[in-house]
């Protein structure tokens, strides 16, 4: 059974004795890859990422060395920024945290080496309000790496400067979306820039070009130079290398974060052998897999995935939700998305209508506002579930409910419309009898009675 | 003037094929698409974005399809049965206001999506509003109204309570906020840091419960605050002059210039039997883009003002009487003909048109005066439309050679004393006790005749007071202080028996020499053309309503407000 952690970034996480000091890093053979990066140069460290097909793991998945490259420092007349996104915010999602309390040089080592690859001379990391021990703990560890000489003037002596400044995040989900996520560091309201023309990479940080990085994208920088980019991405599937850092919360019997190669299980083996599987002996009936704005998968759900053979044609095949690889593409291809990697897990007893309700509420309350869809279209969409929830449902709401969702989903400034958007449409399309059920036992109806109704 | 022009293409002869709605067309390069519409005589609606200010893309009304050239294998276009390229459409709406066009571009305004866009926008910015239109100012301007009916539905699917928001917002001294009424477009966020750098406005608060205010603390009452009140698409702003005192539908829309500086903003007047509502900027690039400041806007109350002249006065001893205008114009005729021209002494106005002032000249020349004058006013100048001049037509006066900038009047008060003037004609409503001729010296003439539209130390002293009428009350022309001529136009009739300065100057003018041969104030206008070099070949048609530039350099240089 392939369900052996294959442990990278949390390589050194929990063990016994491993501290966040720089020594222990040092000790753990810390800041090496950095000096063998250096050597390397820049250019030769964006071939490799551009070679291990590294995709984002901040939840949309987007091609590293791609996003890098629409960035060339030689023909840069503007200073290039990078900031690293640690406003982890996803619902269900717990990952980054991981690194920044355990294992802070890891990133720090994985910044400054993306900020070497990249002529950046200086960096943020954008950390998000709430980690407040998480903030102190970056301080502290810039303070060792500076004092050690890995970051300031001459790093190590190259004639390489850089400095990285910790920026504390403005208590906002919407913080975590790159262009918000700017406006925010340039001490404005997280409100999203319209795309064109604000593609940060041309328009960032200060209307330079700007590199926005997720945690764990940055720490596998460092390990992408420290075993190339080809052995990379012989890890995981091709177009779906390295590994995943997946956050598993819900109904199941061991929920926490594991790292396995993106692909190399599936969600069924993730859920019984990894997680031991739902607890209390109850049933899957549900499983969001990428955070909470990803699409709902349903228990007993086939989906029709085309992969390609051995022959290297292309084969259609059915697969059931147990089955489904936990990799980008298919869980694209089954509707919904690999996201942020946090698996949450619901089982039997859960009622649908209140998960989604709650869902939602967590979206209008964080819809920043700016733009007319989202502002005025969450809060609806909260207060219908809401209305539902309480036993106050209409007949026409689950329709309504999902009108309202698709003139949000693709029509806003950001993503944030999708989040917002897809839950409601899945939720609705998936478990409309569940709805229905609530509507149609409007008063009467408690929440058990619900659930005691469909089982 | 205005940090943005996204309706002025960079290039307006690098054009690009561009099919909007299943016509080919030749558009620049880069244009926005809302722009590229409305030159397609297309068009599409939109909230936040405004041509002059920055383009924030948060209303969502402006979305579109987009398409691009199909290609081949070999890169080359796919060419269709018509013979043009065929276009691959984007499944996802793109907004107008921030996509520029580029060669081959399709743009659907009118599709199944682009309507069913328009019509979710519609309904979600509806569903917190309180429609409150029976009450709210705006209605009958408003662009939430206007839409609603183009792409709106005609009933709510919204059963939810409403958000609640701040009501009655006293945000200024001239501006009153409803919350509930905003749709948060930020066109007035941005009016104010953009192009006043007056970063006073702002959102807080979140999704749905996103709130307009100001900083705390502090007051949106810069001098051109009330351009915002024209900016809100909907009735979140309002004025406090104009709010609740008439519905905007009932109002005559007059296009006129504002007269309280040099500038010479283009105006639009909004009157209703007989009274001046509002004065709101009409969009001129040449001289005020869209905006004016709030001090020329509120100017119009001195219409109704208690001081106002209503009918000709006649000195009788020592006292003011009502009189018809043929005894006042006979008394002035006859008060002229008693003194010699050379103790005539005429202070006019650069508060008169060119028409007015071109029959002053004809008859100071025909009475053979020669001591004519205007007294200069400075304004409170600043960095973007007030003008340091306060008088509005004085390139009007120094072309018609009537000004010599108040050196010759300020030797009349002696020369008043000493016998030298007897007659003073003051033409245009100046206040010369105020300008330093004392009231004594006034007493000593024999003739104090008076025109003007309100009532001073000058005209209470005068033997013959004639009542003019104002610049909403008139027809005719002038020149800014950047040499750039303009009409206004009669909005309203003048109170009582007021009558406009041409008409009384021409009365005048047959009552003392007998001379006329102007019938009209156009009649006038093509004496001027025909006799003023720098006027020559302009007809009020020409003219326009947006101005023409006139020859800067003829213009004399003694002005120090000549910028060209």
């Amino acid at each position: 059974m392939a369900c052996r952690e294959h442990r990278l970034v949390f390589k050194n996480i929990d063990v016994r004795g491993y501290t966040r000091d720089i020594a222990c890093y040092q000790k753990h053979g810390g800041y090496e890859i950095l000096k063998k990066g250096l050597a390397m140069g820049g250019g030769a460290i964006r071939d490799e990422v551009k070679k291990s097909q590294l995709r984002g793991r901040g939840g949309a998945g987007f091609p590293t060395g791609t996003k890098w490259s629409f960035i060339d420092p030689a023909k840069t007349t503007k200073p290039i920024y990078l900031i690293c996104n640690a406003d982890e915010s996803e619902p269900g999602t717990f990952k980054d945290r991981q690194i920044i309390h355990k294992d802070p040089h890891q990133l720090l080592e994985g910044m400054i080496l993306s900020c070497f690859a990249n002529g950046v001379k200086l960096a943020y990391l954008y950390i998000r309000c709430e980690f407040t021990e998480g903030w102190k703990i970056m301080e502290k560890a810039l303070e060792e790496a500076r004092a050690a000489g890995f970051l300031g003037k001459n790093i190590l002596k190259t004639g390489y400067d850089l400095e990285i400044y910790v920026h504390r995040g403005a208590g906002a989900y919407i913080c975590g979306e790159e262009t918000g996520l700017i406006e925010s560091l340039e001490g404005k309201r997280a409100y999203p820039r319209i795309k064109p023309p604000y593609f940060p990479a041309v328009l960032g940080l200060y209307m330079c070009p700007t590199i926005v990085n997720n945690v764990e994208t940055l720490c596998n920088v460092k390990h992408i130079v420290d075993m190339g980019g080809e052995a990379y991405a012989k890890i995981g599937r091709s177009n779906n290398t390295g590994t995943r850092l997946l956050c598993v919360s819900g109904d199941v019997v061991r929920p926490g974060y594991y790292e396995f190669p993106v692909g190399a299980l599936t969600l069924g083996q993730l859920i019984n052998d990894v997680c031991g599987g739902i607890r209390n002996g109850n049933r899957l009936k549900a499983v969001i897999p990428g955070g909470s704005s990803a699409k709902v998968l349903k228990a007993g759900e086939v989906f029709k995935i085309k992969e390609k053979g051995l022959d290297g044609k292309m084969l259609e095949k059915e697969v059931g939700l147990e089955n489904l690889r936990l990799d980008f593409d298919t869980l694209a291809a089954a509707g919904s998305m690999a996201g942020s990697g946090g698996v949450i897990v619901m089982d039997h007893t859960r009622d649908m209508v209140e998960c989604l309700a709650n869902i939602s509420a967590f979206y209008a309350h964080e819809s920043c506002g700016q733009c007319t869809p989202c502002r005025e279209g969450v809060l609806w969409l909260k207060k219908i579930l809401g209305r539902i929830a309480e036993g106050h449902g209409r007949e026409d709401d689950p329709a309504l409910l999902k009108e309202v969702a698709d003139r949000i989903a693709g029509r806003t400034i950001c993503a944030f419309g999708e989040a917002a958007a897809w839950p409601v449409q899945s939720f609705i399309s998936k478990f409309k009898a569940e709805f229905s059920v609530r509507i149609a036992r409007n008063g009467s109806a408690s929440r058990r009675d619900t659930i005691s109704l469909l089982h | 003037m205005n940090p943005w022009n996204h309706d002025v293409a960079k290039d307006e002869l690098d054009l690009v094929d561009v099919q909007v709605d299943g016509v080919w067309l030749k558009m620049p390069r880069g244009l926005n698409v809302v722009e590229v519409a409305h030159r397609s005589k297309r068009f599409i609606p939109h909230y936040c974005y405004h041509p002059k200010l920055s383009v924030v893309g948060n209303c969502r009304m402006c979305l579109f399809e987009m398409g691009a050239p199909k290609m081949n294998a070999d890169r080359s276009p796919v060419i269709g049965h018509d013979g043009k390229p065929e276009i691959a459409w984007m499944p996802r709406p793109q907004i107008g206001c921030a996509t520029g066009v580029t060669h081959g571009m399709g743009i659907r305004t009118d599709s199944p999506l682009v309507k069913d866009c328009r019509n979710g926008v519609m309904e979600f910015l509806l569903i917190n509003h309180p429609l409150d239109c029976p009450i709210c100012d705006q209605a009958g301007e408003c662009k939430l109204q206007e839409f609603s009916v183009e792409y709106g539905t005609g009933a709510s699917r919204f059963v939810e309570d409403k958000v609640k928001k701040p009501k009655n917002v006293d945000l200024g001294e001239r501006i009153v906020l409803d919350d509930e009424r905003c749709i948060l477009c930020s066109r007035c966020v941005r009016f104010s840091s953009e192009v006043m750098k007056d970063d006073v406005l702002g959102f807080v608060n979140r999704g749905s419960h996103s709130t307009l205010t100001a900083y705390p603390g502090k007051r949106f009452d810069n001098a051109y605050s009330l351009n915002t009140v024209d900016l809100c698409p909907v009735g979140a702003l309002t004025s406090k002059d104009f709010r609740f005192q008439m519905r905007v539908w009932f109002l005559k829309e007059t296009k006129s210039i504002c007269t309280s500086c040099g500038t010479g903003c283009s105006t639009t007047i909004g009157s209703r039997e007989g009274k001046v509502h509002r004065l709101t900027p009409r969009e001129n690039e040449a001289v005020n883009s869209a905006w004016m400041c709030d001090y020329g806007r509120l100017n119009i109350h001195y219409l109704d003002s208690k001081d106002r002249l209503h009918r000709p006065l006649l000195k009788a001893v020592g006292e003011q009487f009502p009189g018809t205008w043929a005894d006042a114009i006979h008394r002035a005729a006859e008060g002229l003909g008693k003194v010699k021209p050379e103790e005539i002494a005429v202070l006019a106005s650069a508060r008169l048109t060119n028409e007015e002032l071109f029959v002053l000249k004809r008859l100071v020349g025909e009475l053979g005066v020669t001591r004519v004058d205007m007294v200069p006013h400075s304004g409170q100048a600043d960095n973007f439309l007030r003008s340091g001049d306060g008088n509005p037509n004085g390139r009007g006066a120094e072309l018609l050679g009537l000004s010599s900038g108040g050196r010759q009047f300020s030797s009349w008060g002696a020369e008043i004393i000493s016998g030298k003037i007897r007659a003073l004609l003051v033409l245009g409503g100046e206040d010369v006790v105020a300008a330093g001729i004392s009231p004594s010296a006034l007493q000593k003439l024999d003739l104090l005749l008076f025109s003007g539209i309100l009532g001073n130390e000058t005209s209470r002293l005068a033997h013959v007071v004639l009542p003019s009428a104002a610049t909403a009350e008139k027809t005719g022309s002038m020149v800014n202080v950047h040499g750039r001529l303009q009409r206004m136009t009669r909005a309203i009739a003048a109170p009582g028996e007021a009558r406009e300065d041409w008409l009384i100057l021409r009365d005048l003018r047959e009552a003392c020499t007998g001379g006329n041969s102007l019938h009209s104030v156009e009649d006038v206008w093509k004496a001027i053309a025909a006799e003023v070099p720098q006027f020559a070949g302009l007809s009020w048609a020409k003219i326009g309503d947006l101005g023409v530039q006139l020859e800067t350099r003829s213009i004399s240089s003694e002005g120090t407000l000549l910028k060209a």
